[in-house]
């Protein structure tokens, strides 16, 4: 039972009945449709133009219905799915691996451990392979082998190949693509682009989602926009944690305000820490850099055998190191999910085996690879990656090996959807790394990619036309009702108490003391009472923050101090409701590791009788505990099973 | 390390806009170069003044967010590098260092360091693209690419869009921008169907926008953190010559909508 106010509701995730494989197509089948010409009459809002978002404006707009997208970067191709690095999964097959549907399928959700929908995951993997086919037609330069066909790696926790990849950028190649989408789309007038806005509320006409309140950042003046539907493609919240791979200026707000407005907030405590990251070099650090999971295709982790090993990394001998994921893992050795990779790097910086001036990194080594393939072949797959990190850290990474540790990366966690993408709030639909749906407790690498795309192109343009039916008759909404200057006055009045408060401190003072609280009790590895303290905590940085924060300049300008201040003001009460989530869950699995629910080898343990369901917390205030619903999995296709990589 | 900043500070794009001198302290030359300026912009906040404004994202030399002008180089000094990805290693304890925002007329001064480069949006808008629609396009594999050709696109696609190109040009031309959006969409087979209509309509755009000429000196691609080549530019010329001869829009000649 949960400590927490429980709803006896279970939430219902309107999955379509019939066999796994049959479900997708058969609603598609069903689904309603909206006729061409009552397309014109309809109008969308998407907020995030990351590869969620910008596919999904870009496709709506094909279809003809009137799209406003907004973005709070300069430019929609800013977005920072930009970042992504290593690739995307698709089961295409290719390599003749034996790779399928099914089997896409099934590595999702025994990666994701146990956690996620089986319908979602399914519908996933059919649509991976339409979303390269897509990406090509649109002029994706991925890379190819020399008959001119496309080349695939291999990601972690899978034993096929079935990953494209544009060298070490491929989240820049697919948004480019989805960006140049969306620039056609504009041209043609299909897509009002607001860039440099920030969505500040959303505004509910008779329990719909019908507008935001905006916030042009270059003039500080708030605006209302109106629509039939409202989607939310505005990222994870990573940044939660202060320190992320994360783009500065990646948010919780918008579906932060979502959640305040009654859409359910599902898993938040599942997060993503990436074992592969440069480790953390000093107080003024401001985020974590990734070093792609593509390098543990060839690279190979260690830390020497000896406690605090005071030689150079290249005079330690062969048998004198510890290659502990092979050790530990000989099945799938370095290519472990991202969790287990990460919890091991841990364990044995923990134990007083790391390295470096800090003793809290591992070694990742090329020195086999080289010397099996060349540099220059070395240099062909990584170069990028390779020269990141010596800007970085100042070592050169052909000579020496990399020092890397876990960072906060990405999370599974988000927006409560159903099968449709639509939350809990009807016609406020969630893609992306915003909504929880398809990663569980953990994501596979290379899925975030194939996970937004999908949404985007695949999934929303289909269910949202189900949706918005109901909307061909219903006209322009006005943006001059009550809620609306509701909504309005709110969003102000809270400008305002930030601006005027009187205090004296920057805003990253709360942001870093928030995320060493979170890295330390909401990390890699949890327990009850770190949960307890960290809840007391947070919640008093909320109220010194309410009192203290100081924004100099006004409301009325561009003003990135304010706009940070909104930020992290909303990071602060998800922070709360992540520890209460892993409070709740009395188990662990994937990201989420409770100290006190673990395998006498330190795995993870998992309970399956109790916890095999989508926790989706209700807001009740800042402060206040949230109210739990539950949405149970089942699992109709695959036999739930303890995790193995051995 | 101990420094002296001198930054262009404005606050609105009415305003003047003026250089203001500002000493730091204990500085790490393991800082990156904006975290720098974050620590100048907390005492700055803790003072009560307004902290520098200026564009930055990823801090991973990918978004191209950032655009700083520093000691008269896009990007500062190091070659293949974004500012965020520059580090106070790349200065000695005493120096000057000038801080400016991108200087051309195609990019207005929004505050302090932060410039409008919705241009270079507009240029995208007018061409640089394929069109396709989503739905249900033919197998990945149906159109093989030679690697040669797959690799130069990939190449010239890798423009992250930050401006150091204009920045870095006496004339604030785009057209190594230009160009290489150019280049990416014309190797590919799918995107030479429009390739005639596309550069007209892009080196239009570029010229509406008031980006200047180019005159080879090629500043723009010794600044690219990128790395894109001149090549590119020459490849434009050549293709704009032949659509400027060539291309018919009453006949859709080139292809298109």
């Amino acid at each position: 039972m949960s400590e927490f106010r429980e709803k006896t509701s279970i939430v219902d995730a309107r999955i379509p009945e019939g066999p796994l494989a049959n479900k997708w197509v058969d609603h598609k089948n069903h689904v309603r449709l909206v006729s061409p010409g009552n397309k014109r009459r309809i109008d969308v809002i998407i907020v995030g133009t990351g590869l969620a978002g910008a596919s999904a404006a870009a496709s709506l707009a094909e279809m003809g219905y009137n799209v406003k997208a907004f973005c709070f970067q300069d430019s929609p191709r800013r977005a920072h799915s930009i970042a992504a690095q290593g690739g995307i999964n698709a089961a295409k097959n290719y390599q003749n691996d034996g790779d399928s549907t099914y089997r896409l399928f099934y590595d999702t959700i025994k990666g994701g451990d146990y956690r996620s929908r089986e319908a979602n995951v399914y519908r996933l993997a059919e649509v991976s392979a339409s979303i390269i086919d897509q990406c090509v037609a649109q002029g994706v330069p991925f890379a190819r082998d020399y008959g001119g066909l496309l080349d695939n790696r291999s990601f972690g926790g899978v034993q096929v190949s079935r990953t494209f990849y544009a060298r070490g950028q491929t989240g820049q190649q697919l948004l480019l693509g989805a960006y140049s989408a969306m620039s056609r789309m504009i041209a043609k007038g299909g897509i009002k682009m607001y860039n440099r806005h920030e969505m500040l509320d959303v505004v509910l006409v008779d329990g719909k989602a019908r507008g935001i309140i905006a916030r042009d950042l270059n003039t500080g003046v708030i605006e209302r926009h109106s629509a039939h539907a409202v989607v939310l493609a505005s990222g994870g919240y990573g940044n939660v944690f202060f320190l992320s791979t994360n783009a500065m200026g990646s948010n919780v707000t918008a579906a932060w305000k979502a959640h305040k407005k009654g859409a359910l907030f599902a898993n938040p405590c599942f997060t993503q820490i990436h074992p592969t990251c440069i480790p953390v070099s000093g107080d003024h650090q401001s985020k974590l850099t990734l070093m792609s999971e593509s390098l543990r295709n060839d690279g190979r982790i260690w830390v020497p055998k000896k406690k605090d090993d005071p030689r150079k990394p290249v005079d330690i001998p062969e048998d004198e190191r510890d290659y502990y994921l092979e050790r530990r893992y000989p099945a799938f050795g370095n290519l472990v999910p991202r969790d287990v990779a990460s919890r091991a790097a841990k364990e044995r910086c923990d134990a007083g085996y790391g390295v470096g001036a800090s003793k809290m990194a591992v070694y990742l080594d090329f020195s086999d690879a080289i010397k099996r393939m060349g540099e220059d072949v070395v240099a062909a797959k990584y170069g990028n990656l390779f020269q990141m990190y010596e800007k970085i850290t100042d070592e050169n990474p052909y000579k020496t090996p990399m020092r890397i540790y876990p960072a906060v990366h990405y999370t599974m966690g988000g927006l409560w959807v159903d099968y449709n993408l639509m939350s809990n709030v009807e016609g406020l639909f969630v893609l992306g790394e915003a909504n929880f749906s398809d990663h569980g407790a953990n994501r596979l690498g290379a899925s975030a990619l194939m996970q937004g795309l999908a949404d985007g192109y695949f999934v929303l343009p289909y269910t949202i036309g189900d949706y918005l039916a109901d909307d061909i008759r219903t006209g322009p909404i006005p943006t001059n009702s009550s809620e609306f200057d509701a909504a309005e006055k709110e969003v102000k009045d809270r400008l305002h108490k930030l601006m005027n408060n009187g205090g004296t401190k920057p805003v990253d003072y709360y942001h870093k003391k928030l995320g060493k609280i979170m890295w330390e009790q909401c990390g890699m590895s949890r327990n009850a009472e770190g949960l307890r303290e960290a809840i007391v905590e947070i919640n008093a940085i909320r109220e010194d923050f309410w009192k203290n924060v100081r924004i100099p300049g006004s409301a009325d300008q561009f003003n990135q101090e304010l706009e940070k201040a909104g930020r992290v003001a909303d990071f602060i009460e998800l922070g709360a409701l992540m520890c209460q989530d892993a409070l709740d869950r009395n188990e662990s699995c994937g990201g989420h590791f409770r100290e006190e629910y673990q395998t006498p080898e330190g795995e993870a343990l998992r309970d399956d009788d109790n916890y095999a369901y989508v926790a989706a917390w209700e807001y009740q205030g800042a402060g206040v505990p949230a109210i739990l619903h539950k949405e149970e999995l089942h699992y109709e296709n695959i036999k739930m099973v303890q995790r193995s990589y051995k | 390390m101990n420094l002296k900043l001198k930054i262009w500070r404005q606050k609105g794009p009415k305003d003047n806009g003026k250089m203001v001198d500002y000493p730091i302290s204990d500085i790490s030359p393991d800082m990156s170069f904006l975290e720098m300026i974050d620590v100048l912009n907390d005492q700055l906040v803790e003072k009560g003044d307004e902290p520098v404004a200026f564009d930055h994202d990823c801090r991973e030399g990918i978004c191209g967010s950032c655009s700083m002008y520093i000691n008269g180089e896009p990007h500062g000094p190091g070659r293949g590098i974004t500012t965020c990805q520059l580090h106070m290693r790349s200065f000695n304890d005493g120096d000057t260092i000038h801080i400016e925002p991108w200087r051309a007329a195609p990019f207005p001064i929004i505050k302090d360091l932060v410039t409008d480069r919705s241009a270079f949006d507009r240029i995208i808008q007018a061409g640089g693209y394929i069109s396709v629609n989503s739905g249900s396009p033919v197998d990945a594999n149906a159109i093989p690419i030679n690697k040669q050709n797959s690799d130069e696109a990939f190449d010239a696609a890798t423009c992250i869009g930050c401006g150091a190109c204009v920045a870095a040009c006496k004339n604030a031309s785009a057209m190594l921008f230009t160009s290489a959006k150019v280049s990416h969409l014309s190797l590919l087979p799918q995107g030479e169907v429009e390739a005639q209509k596309r550069v007209l309509a892009m080196v239009n755009q570029m010229d509406e926008e008031g980006f200047g000429n180019c005159t080879n000196t090629g500043a723009c691609e010794v600044e690219c953190p990128k790395g894109i080549s001149l090549e590119h530019i020459a490849r434009m010329n050549r293709q704009f010559l032949g659509a400027a001869i060539s291309h018919s829009p009453e006949k859709g000649g080139g292809g298109g909508e």
